[in-house]
């Protein structure tokens, strides 16, 4: 459990803090926007389609209005009096507000009911009477990439990546995006491979489950308008919905509280441009308060199914690999092409390969949309290339842990990118794990009715580039500090890591430190809190914001005649320019990494990541050869975080983000019947990981590494420790009792059938 | 349907003061403790008294708080998670989640503290897989599972060292 690291002399940063917050969590009184009432303030209820795909002939809506209560009954003709163009998203804008003449999947918003009382509201949307003309529909994402049944008439790019442009306009296609990465020639590899594997990998569609459900409020000001919500994106949500009104940025306000959980689900716009909508037709406060049934027709975790060919030769060595994979991305873009671009250069493996061809498709379906889920495409990838290790070593009679160090990308190799690997721990991570394991002493399998296996795994992660976080820091004549950013602290404790890092730059105590939430009035621009880029990029603007105030300070210092070598004390020194207690220094930052997008033919890139983001498993299962129940007996995570800024909560974040991924691994599946609709929208029938599937033993570590261009050595660290484990689960399922599952999430069941089917006495039984 | 002869006028002691409040019958206890109390700790989050996140204790026994019909209450002692620091003091149970880092996000947290606090009250001494046992019906998403058992121990300690001090 040893995780401290010690790199940089630092005062503050490498020491374990406790949330600032802590107080305020456990007495109830932490401010989340869920608590959020307004005078006057109506509430909406959703009305959802029923139906996969389909024109809306009609909306009769005279019956809801009637209900006594009712304020009114909104669609999109409403919503296009305040918004002529009600489309949003990051990538396309391809997302009504509300359905606009079509319905593209079973859930999909409507029509809304306003009402001082939302018991009232939610009665209101069942007298709304809709028809559809169905149309055919499409949902599995390999028929949807060739199917004749498009989701979309056209593709309509938001125009904000430019390699997204070539799309505009690009009819009868599913596709959302297609990226690629050729190097080499994996054909001449194939045609002089000692061995061939070739596999398919699937993962379902999950949703995130933040327990504190997505909630926004709107509120007309004298300026404009505030939207009061629960983002991980404050700053995006700003300019989407100036985009949306056509006013500047500066008459709309978007302010955040704590987050009850975000995980990607809270990410760009979701409720707010709702939200805002009908505030500006109410001329009330709104809020939108979604179920937690709602949250799974809201956003979800990309469905993948990832065909893997691999070239080996006798040596056990990977010459070539050709990766194909589908993103099931539903009815809406979201950041799903993101998705598809960052993560799919990372799908042939933190492995060295000389010839590499990677397609990776973004693809539209009648499902609910799927956009980032803590990874952002990496657990789903992970997932396929580690399972393929863990076949060939067996099929090879190699040690699987000895295959994947004899492949393993080395610091200062090419990545099948070009970019040389630097400051990525893979061979460190690999070996902790194992050792962790005691990989090489002897292992007990157990008994011949419960078996035991072992397995381990390593993934990989690029950071995403380029992304901009803006951050300032006051000092008062008190000396007093705050600190103003707008990075989402969702229980990830930035607020209290950040802190850290301006404290140790400015000589002061962290807890005196005062974070301004994220308010886009007052908190500058920061990209989004996601994919474990705070540390790094608003680490930096922090860091640098800090050392702002500092150069300012020695500044102010030399006009006042400070001696030189006298600390420097905020305090006295605006007391001394001002006379009295008056004033303030104000240090501001801004923090933008190098990055060279990838070439559209090759995918090759000199530049194509700041850093990499590296996490390991092992895992150690006990099987029911009879029943097919098992039950993870240890786990281990390791990661490279370079330097663990505050290593008690870099290990709660480990140990969340390995145990969330079993969730997905073993548990979690929306299931959808033949015509989209979804079977198990709750926590009665969809199960997350609870107190008792914990592993019995659980070690976690973050490997002494440094990442130089990190501020203070640091690089994130929120979603490595879900990388490895549902590959070293299956691993160890298969090292136990044989059986290998290629399918997510793995079922005792599976096991069960599995087992039978291969075992002559309970064939017997079946026949 | 939601007529005024569904109003209901009841009396209760909330976290030791008595108080009443005027309910529609179809009011969950979460409605009561959020519009007339202003009280936000008790939390809906799956709305199936599924995860936890809403629990209350009345009459000793916790009960969740999105379910339960707050005309119910009447006559009933609440105590809900504001209630445990109510004295200025924070009760040990909240002191040990604070020093084990038993939460992320904190939304869970109040349904934990209770059930916690609950637990302890009936088996001062709960082993782990009591613990997990206990705890088997409160959800956390952020998964500081291993985080809440070593503070559900840690309170019992801290409480059984002060009670034979």
């Amino acid at each position: 459990m040893k995780m401290e690291t010690q790199r940089d002399q630092t005062r503050e940063l490498g020491r374990s803090r406790g949330r600032f917050e802590a107080q305020a969590k456990v007495s109830g009184r932490a401010e989340y926007i869920h608590n959020l009432t307004l005078p006057r303030m109506l509430h909406a209820k959703i009305l959802r389609s029923t139906v996969a795909h389909g024109r809306i002939v009609s909306i009769d809506k005279s019956e809801a209005e009637a209900l006594e209560g009712v304020h009114s009954v909104i669609t999109s003709e409403d919503i296009m009096t305040v918004m002529p163009e009600p489309y949003f998203g990051p990538a396309f804008h391809d997302q009504p507000i509300l359905a606009v003449g079509k319905v593209h999947y079973v859930g999909e918003p409507v029509a809304v009911v306003l009402s001082e009382d939302p018991y009232i509201a939610e009665e209101a949307t069942h007298l709304i009477d809709v028809t559809y003309e169905e149309l055919p529909a499409v949902f599995n994402e390999v028929e949807a990439a060739e199917s004749k049944v498009v989701v979309h008439d056209e593709l309509r790019p938001a125009g904000t990546f430019p390699d997204l442009k070539h799309l505009a306009g690009r009819r009868d296609t599913n596709i959302a995006l297609d990226f690629q990465v050729r190097t080499g020639d994996v054909e001449k590899a194939f045609a002089e491979a000692d061995h061939i594997f070739e596999h398919s990998f699937r993962t379902q569609q999950v949703m995130h489950t933040p327990l504190e459900p997505m909630i926004s409020v709107g509120e007309l000001t004298d300026s404009g308008i505030t939207v009061h919500t629960a983002s991980q994106s404050p700053s995006f949500v700003r300019l989407e919905i100036a985009r949306l009104l056509r006013w500047p940025e500066s008459r709309v306000r978007v302010r955040t509280a704590f987050l009850g959980g975000g995980f990607g689900a809270k990410l760009y716009v979701k409720l707010e441009a709702l939200a805002v909508a009908l505030t500006m037709l109410a001329r009330r406060p709104v809020r939108v308060a979604l179920t937690m049934e709602e949250q799974f027709y809201t956003i979800t975790k990309h469905a993948t199914t990832f065909k893997i060919k691999s070239a080996v030769n006798k040596e056990g060595r990977i010459t070539g690999r050709k990766c194909t994979v589908w993103w099931n991305g539903g009815a809406y873009a979201d950041i799903g092409p993101r998705v598809t671009q960052k993560s799919g250069f990372t799908a042939p493996g933190p492995y060295e390969i000389d010839n590499v061809w990677v397609d990776s498709y973004q693809v539209y379906t009648n499902l609910p949309p799927a956009g980032a889920f803590r990874g952002f495409g990496i657990t789903q990838l992970v997932w396929a290339y580690e399972s393929q290790a863990d076949i060939i070593a067996r099929e090879l009679g190699m040690d699987p842990v000895e295959f994947r160090r004899l492949n393993m990308l080395r610091e200062g190799r090419p990545h099948a990118t070009g970019t040389i690997m630097r400051d990525a721990a893979l061979i460190e991570v690999l070996d902790r794990t194992a050792e962790r394991m005691k990989w090489n002493e002897p292992f007990d399998r157990g008994t011949e009715k419960l078996r035991r296996g072992r397995g381990v795994g390593v993934g990989y992660k690029a950071l995403v580039a380029p992304t901009t976080s803006v951050a300032m820091v006051t000092l008062s004549a008190d000396g007093s500090c705050f600190l103003h950013m707008s990075t989402v602290d969702m229980g990830q404790a930035s607020n209290t890591t950040m802190s850290m890092v301006a404290a140790e730059v400015l000589g002061i105590d962290p807890e005196d430190i005062k974070v301004i939430r994220p308010d886009t009035d007052v908190t500058p621009y920061d990209m989004a809190t996601l994919g474990s880029r705070s540390t790094f990029h608003m680490g930096h603007a922090v860091r640098l914001a800090a050392e702002d105030a500092v150069e300012k300070m020695k500044v102010l210092a030399a006009q006042l005649s400070v001696p030189e070598g006298e600390p420097l004390e905020a305090g006295k020194l605006l007391k001394q320019r001002y006379g009295m207690q008056a004033g303030n220094i104000v240090g501001v930052g801004s923090y933008i990494p190098d990055y060279i997008s990838p070439n559209k033919e090759t995918g090759h890139s000199e530049n194509i990541t700041p850093n990499w983001m590296i996490g390991g498993c092992g895992v150690e299962v006990e099987v029911d050869t009879e029943t097919g129940q098992f039950r993870l007996v240890r786990m281990e995570n390791v990661v490279d975080c370079g330097t663990a800024l505050n290593p008690k909560i870099v290990e709660t974040q480990v140990s969340g983000a390995a145990i969330m991924q079993i969730g997905a691994a073993l548990y979690e599946n929306m299931e959808f019947d033949e015509d989209g609709q979804l079977r198990n929208a709750s926590f009665a029938e969809y199960k997350i990981p609870g107190i008792t599937d914990l592993p019995d033993q659980i070690g976690n570590e973050a490997v002494d590494a440094y990442q130089n261009n990190g501020p203070f050595g640091a690089k994130g660290v929120g979603e490595s420790g879900a990388f490895g484990v549902a590959s070293a689960i299956a691993a160890a399922i298969e090292d136990a009792v044989g059986v290998r599952l290629t399918s997510m999430p793995m079922k005792y069941e599976t096991v069960c059938q599995e087992l039978h089917a291969n075992d002559p006495k309970f064939r017997q039984w079946g026949e | 349907m939601m007529s005024e002869s569904n109003n209901t006028q009841i009396s209760f002691v909330l976290n030791g003061q008595p108080v009443k409040a005027h309910v529609q019958t179809h009011h969950s206890v979460l409605d009561v403790l959020r519009n007339t109390f202003e009280l936000y700790g008790a939390r809906e989050s799956c709305g199936q008294g599924l995860c936890g996140c809403c629990t209350v204790i009345v009459d000793g026994k916790s009960v969740s708080g999105c379910l339960a019909l707050a005309a119910d209450l009447d006559g009933t002692r609440v105590e809900t998670v504001e209630g445990l620091d109510a004295s200025g003091q924070l009760d040990p149970v909240q002191q040990a989640f604070i020093d084990c880092g038993a939460f992320q996000c904190g939304f869970c947290t109040s349904g934990f503290l209770l059930m916690s606090k609950q637990l302890l009250a009936s088996n001062p001494n709960p082993t782990e897989s009591e613990i997990k046992h206990y705890l088997a019906g409160n959800l956390c998403r952020c998964a500081a599972y291993p985080e809440i058992i070593q503070a559900v121990r840690l309170a019992a300690d801290r409480i059984n060292a002060g009670s034979q001090a």
